[in-house]
């Protein structure tokens, strides 16, 4: 049986990653997981610089998700560099970057520091405002997509993923800007901006007033955008969006995507991506699917 | 720390919307350190995040909490049965600092924020410390009060007055002139924050437990900050997570201004 599959040229055991931002450098959840049994570990965001991210309350609860507004916070390149990637080195999985930024430049800096590393993959988060933009994000304009793209393919020595944010009209033209700037993959998706009011107090309960949904309450809107952009773009894909399951799992990579990433489940359940990597192989081996790349996009 | 399902030996009404809840965690119960905590799962998984529940006393294999209902999670707990399984996550947090025996604790509870303060009063108790303990109610529903007999002077202050000092905690340990060379303390942050301001203004150290919305528990989503005076050691901004390097905090390393200095 196999499970392994090829995402732009770098091999992964098994499609299951962890979705950026929800497990950290994957420090904290090795206690309950295995980290050598996972395709890999897609790291929080980092950014040149360190990030204090917003005020609290940073999290709330909604139907079947969540709404976060973390900002981001991060302790910059120089600590990801001297203690997160070395922490990950000795597991055998693959080490997928997040990168965020305010401006081009900041992408391309943080970029640039990551070439000499032990990055396998880099993965864009073009869900940042952009400040030179009037704070607008970046992911949604396929002109400063295009744009962005290809200066970080100018500079990365690494495979790049563009991550995109599912906060646009129509999420094939932002794909199809993300390839045609040369990113190796795309990425999806980021969370819904959603919002919560406490009545009691008649005020947001995010400080942030504003926050991103993730979680199960999302995974038919992510299902639906993975299997668009599968039909229109010809580079792989990481699905993700309110996967809980081997059977979630199973319906992005039916819907077209390569890999999956698990994001708000492991808030659940710390120890769900590998159950989820052995729910894949049970579900193989009931159905007889010798090869998981057989099931990728299988969906018309 | 553990991720597991847990018994449910018994849950009690001690108080209108409070409950006394007995789970069988052997690991948790082994591990506890008094201000330490535990996260408990709903079994409806619309309802996703954590609730995090202080540590109010161990007995053996057994972790008691005491909750009030605040929503779906906490009425969910409030009617579970003998034998009901729920899972947990704990224990979790940095607890309370040792404290030499020769010290007076001032141990200070606010509302539900007394329940903590249970084990630790039992643990300075043990150990030698001479306690001042100081419970803060609404009212005259003076829940774990009894609890607490023994192991120090009670003091007890209600905003009503219709027991007890008229007024604040605060207000009461003015009045009384307690000792706060060494407070420890969990309630709600106004009553926080004033301790903190006369513990510091009087020389002494207040150790406190925060409250923050949670969602991994465990260190890695960066939901449940709060404002320190300096940079961290972990984050490398002026946030500490209070899920690991709290709940429990020396009032002088935070910030609560918010960052808004
Ligand atoms: C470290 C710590 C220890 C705590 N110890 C106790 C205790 O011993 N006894 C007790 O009664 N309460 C305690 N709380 C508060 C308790 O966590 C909340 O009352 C509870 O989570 C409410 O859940 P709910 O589903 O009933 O309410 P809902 O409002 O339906 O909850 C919705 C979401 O908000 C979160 N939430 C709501 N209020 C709070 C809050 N005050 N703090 C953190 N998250 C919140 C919930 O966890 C859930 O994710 C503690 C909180 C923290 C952070
Ligand atoms: C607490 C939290 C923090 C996140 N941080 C990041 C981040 O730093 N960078 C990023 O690209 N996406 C971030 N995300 C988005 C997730 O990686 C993922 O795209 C999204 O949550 C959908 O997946 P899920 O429903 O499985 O969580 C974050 C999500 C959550 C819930
Ligand atoms: S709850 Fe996730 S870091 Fe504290």
């Amino acid at each position: 049986m196999n499970t392994s599959v090829n995402l732009a040229g770098v091999t992964l055991k098994n499609p299951v990653l962890t979705a950026s931002g929800t497990f950290g450098s994957g420090m904290e959840f090795s206690r309950f997981v295995d980290l050598n049994k996972l395709g890999g570990v897609v790291t929080k965001g980092v950014s040149v610089v360190p990030w204090e991210g917003n005020a609290t309350p940073r999290v709330a609860e909604t139907a079947s998700g969540m709404l976060n507004a973390i900002g981001l916070q991060n302790p910059g390149i120089d600590v990801f560099l001297s203690r997160d990637l070395p922490f990950l080195k000795p597991f055998n999985t693959a080490k997928i970057v997040n990168v965020c930024g305010h401006t081009e430049e900041e992408y391309l800096g943080a970029v640039e520091r990551l070439n000499d590393s032990i990055a396998d993959i880099l993965e864009i988060n073009i869900s940042c405002p952009n400040v030179k933009a009037g704070g607008i994000t970046f992911g949604t304009d396929p002109v400063m997509v295009e744009k962005i793209t290809k200066a970080i393919k100018n500079i990365s020595r690494k495979p790049v993923f563009m991550k995109l944010s599912p906060n646009v009209t129509d999420i094939t033209e932002i794909a199809r800007a993300a390839e045609a700037g040369g990113a190796d993959g795309i990425s999806l998706i980021n969370t819904l901006m959603g919002m919560k009011i406490d009545i009691q107090r008649r005020k947001c309960l995010l400080a942030n007033k504003t926050g991103g949904l993730s979680g199960p309450a999302i995974k038919p809107v992510a299902v639906r955008m993975v299997y668009q952009v599968s039909k229109c773009v010809s580079v792989p894909l990481i699905g993700m969006g309110g996967i809980a399951s081997a059977e979630d799992a199973i319906e992005f990579m039916m819907a077209g995507a390569t890999a999956v990433s698990v994001g708000t489940a492991n808030f659940r359940n710390p120890r769900v991506t590998e159950e989820i990597v052995s729910g894949i192989e049970t579900f193989m081996r009931e159905n007889h699917i010798d090869d998981i790349r057989e099931i990728i996009g299988c969906v018309e | 720390m553990e991720y597991k399902k847990a018994h449910v030996v018994s849950v009690n009404e001690i108080a209108p919307s409070i409950y006394d809840m007995l789970l069988k965690a052997p690991t948790i119960s082994a591990q506890a350190k008094p201000g330490q905590f535990i996260c408990l799962y709903s079994n409806d998984s619309a309802h996703l995040l954590p609730r995090p529940i202080s540590i109010c006393e161990v007995f053996g294999e057994h972790v008691r909490l005491v909750f009030r209902i605040a929503g779906y999670g906490t009425r969910e707990l409030s009617a579970k049965k003998t034998g009901d399984e729920v899972t947990v996550l704990g224990p979790i947090g940095n607890g309370y600092p040792e404290i030499p025996k020769d010290k007076t604790v001032t141990v200070v509870g606010g509302g539900i924020g007394i329940p903590p303060m249970l084990y630790l009063a039992r643990k300075l108790y043990e150990n030698g410390n001479e306690l001042n303990i100081v419970l803060g109610y609404r009212d005259a529903g003076l829940f774990l009060k009894d609890a607490f007999a023994g192991y120090g002077k009670i003091f007890v202050a209600t905003d009503d007055g219709s027991v007890g000092f008229h007024g604040n905690v605060v207000g009461l340990i003015e009045a009384e002139k307690l000792p706060v060379e060494t407070v420890c303390a969990c309630g709600p942050m106004p009553m926080l924050k004033g301790l903190s301001a006369y513990t510091e203004a009087n020389g002494g150290t207040a150790f406190i437990s925060l409250e923050e919305r949670m969602a991994c528990g465990i260190g890695a989503c960066l939901g449940c900050i709060t404002k320190t005076k300096e940079t961290d050691g972990h984050s490398h901004v002026r946030n500490a997570r209070i899920c690991t390097e709290g709940p429990v905090f020396d009032s002088k390393v935070l910030d609560f201004t918010g960052g808004k200095r």
